[in-house]
């Protein structure tokens, strides 16, 4: 049990050392275009935490983000890097989106299994041919799952422009999904209880993702399927050896990755949008790998990780407003450090933390 | 190199060498003299590859110091130690198999940016050098084509060219046939009578009485002591090295089952890296041990691979009493499991364990879809494989018998008594045994020889495949001798002897090797 605490403590406090040196270069950038670094920090705090509407917008990127999240790391589990969650999520939107147009008054909470099922399917499916490739043919799954982004993209600008566009409309996107579709957002929630709150695009796919997160922890640490996957992450001969059937394996965790990106469409529009947008995933799925990447591949990290980022993007919003002299880049930089430094360099820092914690609770014991 | 003082070619005063919490060296002094043969004795974790590494520049002492010919010697890098004259033949061997065998020993020790005197000139001392030490090669093939025996010699002249005047091997001999090993024994005496010093790591016994004029045995970390090999035996180096008295496992007589458990009919496998299987036939029956001797990279690899349902099947056919395998049925590793084959893979760290994993998570490796373990199935119940994990690791005397620990900081020996264990839990009709005891230590390799042989007792089919002569001539109640992927004969326990083997083992057919022994008898 000491050697899983401290392996814990350590990696926990190796990420918030790295995340308080991020945040103290992030100042000294903020200082050199001419603002006072505190002043900043404050704004940005304030402006992702300090108002329920800042908060509200904080949670609904962090609701993409764990989407995003928990799809890298589902594969990742088993040493499978799917980096397309991007494109897959796109076209998961696209499986929403005809799941709610073909149910038109249809209420949300019958609709919303249905855009579930649809979006898994259309993501997980585009996600399959990656995952044969890799897992029968040896196809490197990083390259083809970034060329299938690209595919994915220029389907989507097709099926788009060509097919769900409202004839004579300019704009490139469907038509509004039925209005019996959108899914019931936290505002509209609070205001009914009388709390009343300003409108935000967060909606009960946050509970949706922290769901996701639960029962993926079940999947992957309490079922036999997710033994099987952790092996074959940490060593496949041995899986192999141990009767596994590898490629299998790894083809269902590539699709239930592709699926979970699924997710992150739905929120999107059956949540946000309404429509079916060009670049509905907004980038979503790119920064998702290094939510993960931070979150240790763990759901439990992901959600932190997420909030982490959805308040960067809220918090770096108010920025720009507040400071005309600091553009938005600077948070897209802060960003580039919190992945540099949490996400990469944290492997300098957690050996000796876990060293020392292990030194420390073992002296305690032995005391 | 400097003007040599002294009687001693090395000295190690006081070396302590800690990593982390663990003492690798602990207090370490001995010499080893100027023109001897000096063997180091130890078991896995024992320290021996610390200090060479110590030696080598690999790894700087935290403590103490080092004396080379009587010098003292700051060793930083292994371009010191070859500066000083310490030349190392590793265990793995260091060519490169695109260079020629002159253009490996060259390598790295070119004649400057102009490479004054050229080809001829490196060709012209090599020469020399080989006539020397009777080091024979052919300058010109690709190592990769030759044989292991010979790489090896390669790579002694390798570090002769350097001008080494002491020689490290590291277990050299572990993929060498007995034949083979004698040629290595003859250049190490040839090297001593040329007053160069040979220091030799290893854990074969046998070796180190046969070949050494000094042997320190070090255990745990320390220097146990150093004394004249003529001084001491077989036995008491054992337990100077285990620091206890070993038993050899006992093979009591038993009757095998009428009907074989295990038949293998002209087997052919691809060759993954070697020849492969081709053409191989025996029968295993139950309440015996079949021996699979051979030098390394003669098949046996491929055959145990076929068995395990990870290579198919080319030609002929494995069969069971409940399964056939041929080249248009092949059952998965998971199907032979189910169907009682018991599966201990020669390369643990590859096919056994996951390193990363706890005690726990690897305890269930291979079982996952068993009936008979409780808390696995579809879902997994930690805390009933938790029960059945820690009964697992004391039957075993796994040590630590701690569930929670990563599999691999436990020695190599209490890993193996893990997978061992695990194997036995579904209670196997054959058990296929592949390097049972590689890297493990004396003490645990009298557990696993003593756990072997029980099965047999008990009436299962083992089937024995191992490089270790000393493990196959303890265990076997039959050998099969294999060479480039065929049985070169089958002897039983009573015809064994090294001779003979040795001979099989080099591609003598048991009929021809018997027949030039009997030659060689009456002249």
């Amino acid at each position: 049990m000491t050697l899983r605490a401290s392996s814990i403590l350590g990696g926990l406090s190796a990420t918030l050392i790295n995340l308080l040196i991020a945040l103290l270069l992030g100042g000294l950038l903020v200082a050199a275009v001419g603002a006072d670094p505190s002043a900043a920090l404050r704004v940005v705090y304030n402006g992702a935490f300090g108002s329920s509407a800042g908060l509200s917008y904080t949670f609904y990127y962090a609701t993409n983000y764990i989407f995003a999240g928990l799809a890298f790391a589902v594969a990742a589990q088993a040493s499978q890097f799917n980096i397309g969650a991007e494109g897959q999520a796109y076209i998961g939107g696209l499986g929403t989106g005809l799941a709610c147009l073909a149910l038109p008054g249809v209420s949300w909470w019958l609709a919303l299994p249905v855009a579930v099922a649809a979006s898994g399917l259309f993501s997980g499916g585009w996600a399959l041919i990656p995952a044969v490739m890799e897992a029968r043919r040896g196809s490197n799954l990083i390259i083809t799952t970034i060329m299938f982004n690209f595919l994915a993209s220029l389907l989507m600008t097709f099926v788009i422009v060509n097919l769900l566009r409202v004839p004579g409309s300019a704009i490139p996107s469907s038509g509004p999904m039925p209005e019996s579709s959108f899914l019931p957002r936290i505002d509209q929630i609070l205001t009914a209880i009388g709390i009343p709150t300003n409108e935000t695009p967060l909606t009960i796919m946050v509970f949706v993702a922290v769901a996701l997160a639960l029962g993926l922890i079940w999947l992957i640490w309490h079922t036999r399927w997710g033994y099987e996957l952790r092996a074959i992450g940490k060593n496949s001969d041995a899986a192999a050896f141990a009767g596994v059937n590898v490629a299998r394996v790894k083809i269902q965790a590539i699709c239930l990755s592709g699926a979970v990106a699924g997710m992150l469409g739905v929120n999107e529009v059956m949540g946000a949008q309404h429509r079916v947008l060009l670049e509905l995933a907004a980038g979503y799925g790119f920064t998702g790998i290094a939510v993960a990447l931070i979150g240790a591949n763990h759901p439990a990290g992901i959600i932190p990780a997420a909030v982490l980022f959805g308040a960067l993007q809220q918090g770096g919003a108010s920025l720009s407003f507040m400071f005309p002299n600091v553009s938005r880049d600077v948070v897209v930089i802060v960003q580039g450090l919190v992945i540099l430094l949490a996400g990469g360099l944290i492997h300098m820092l957690r050996p000796r933390l876990v060293a020392f914690f292990a030194g420390l609770l073992n002296t305690e014991r032995s005391a | 190199m400097p003007e040599p003082q002294g009687a001693n070619a090395i000295e190690f005063h006081n070396i302590h060498k800690r990593f982390g919490r663990v003492v690798a060296n602990n207090d370490i002094s001995f010499a080893v003299p100027r023109g001897t043969i000096h063997g180091i004795v130890g078991e896995n974790g024992a320290g021996k590859s610390t200090l060479m590494n110590i030696l080598f520049g690999i790894h700087q002492a935290d403590s103490g110091s080092i004396l080379i010919q009587g010098r003292p010697a700051h060793i930083k890098s292994s371009i010191d130690a070859i500066r000083l004259g310490i030349g190392m033949v590793h265990q793995h061997f260091m060519l490169v198999d695109r260079l020629t065998a002159m253009q490996n020993v060259v390598l790295g020790a070119e004649t400057g940016f102009w490479l004054t005197g050229g080809v001829g000139g490196g060709r012209k001392r090599i020469e020399a050098l080989q006539a020397r030490y009777g080091l024979d090669f052919p300058l010109d093939h690709i190592p990769h084509n030759l044989s292991v025996g010979t790489q090896q010699r390669i790579e002694i002249l390798k570090a002769l060219y350097r001008d080494a005047s002491v020689l490290i091997l590291d277990e050299p001999t572990s993929v060498l046939t007995p034949q083979e090993v004698d040629i290595l024994f003859t250049v190490f005496k040839d090297l001593k009578a040329e007053g160069k010093t040979v220091v030799l790591i290893t854990h074969k016994l046998r070796e180190v009485l046969a070949v050494t004029d000094n042997v320190t045995i070090l255990r745990q970390g320390r220097c146990v002591d150093t004394v004249p090999t003529a001084t001491v035996t077989r036995s008491s180096l054992a337990e100077a090295m285990v620091g206890r008295k070993i038993n050899p496992v006992a093979l009591p007589t038993a009757t095998p089952s009428p009907r074989p458990k295990l038949s293998v009919r002209d087997l052919v496998v691809k060759g993954q890296g070697s020849m492969g299987v081709r053409g191989l036939s025996f029968d295993l029956h139950g309440a015996e041990i079949l021996g699979i001797a051979g030098v390394a990279g003669n098949g046996q690899s491929e055959l145990l691979m076929a068995l395990s349902g990870l290579a198919p099947v080319i030609e002929g056919e494995i069969r069971t009493e409940h399964l056939t395998i041929d080249h248009k049925s092949t059952i998965s590793p998971g199907g032979l499991r189910r169907g009682g084959l018991g599966n201990i893979p020669e390369d643990r760290h590859r096919n056994g364990v996951i390193g990363e994993w706890t005690g726990l998570e690897n305890s269930i490796l291979g079982l996952q879809r068993s009936k008979d373990v409780p808390g696995v199935g579809r879902s997994l119940n930690w805390r009933h494989i938790e029960a059945w994990c820690r009964d697992l690791l004391r039957h075993n005397d796994v040590r630590p018998p701690d569930p929670h620990r990563p599999i691999g900081v436990l020695s190599g020996g209490n890993q193996q008594k893990l997978v061992i264990g695990r194997e036995l839990a579904l209670e196997p009709d054959i058990l296929l045994v592949g390097q049972p005891t590689r890297g493990v230590d004396i003490g645990a390799i009298e557990a696993i020889h003593g756990k072997l042989v029980e099965q047999r007792n008990k009436g299962r089919a083992l089937l024995l495949v191992s490089v270790e002569l000393d493990e196959i001539f303890a265990l076997s109640d039959r050998v099969i001798v294999m060479f480039e992927g065929r049985s070169m004969g089958e002897l039983s326990r009573s015809e064994l002897s090294e001779t003979l083997v040795g001979m099989m083992m080099a591609g003598m057919s048991k009929a021809e090797a018997l027949g030039y022994l009997k030659q060689r008898e009456s002249a």
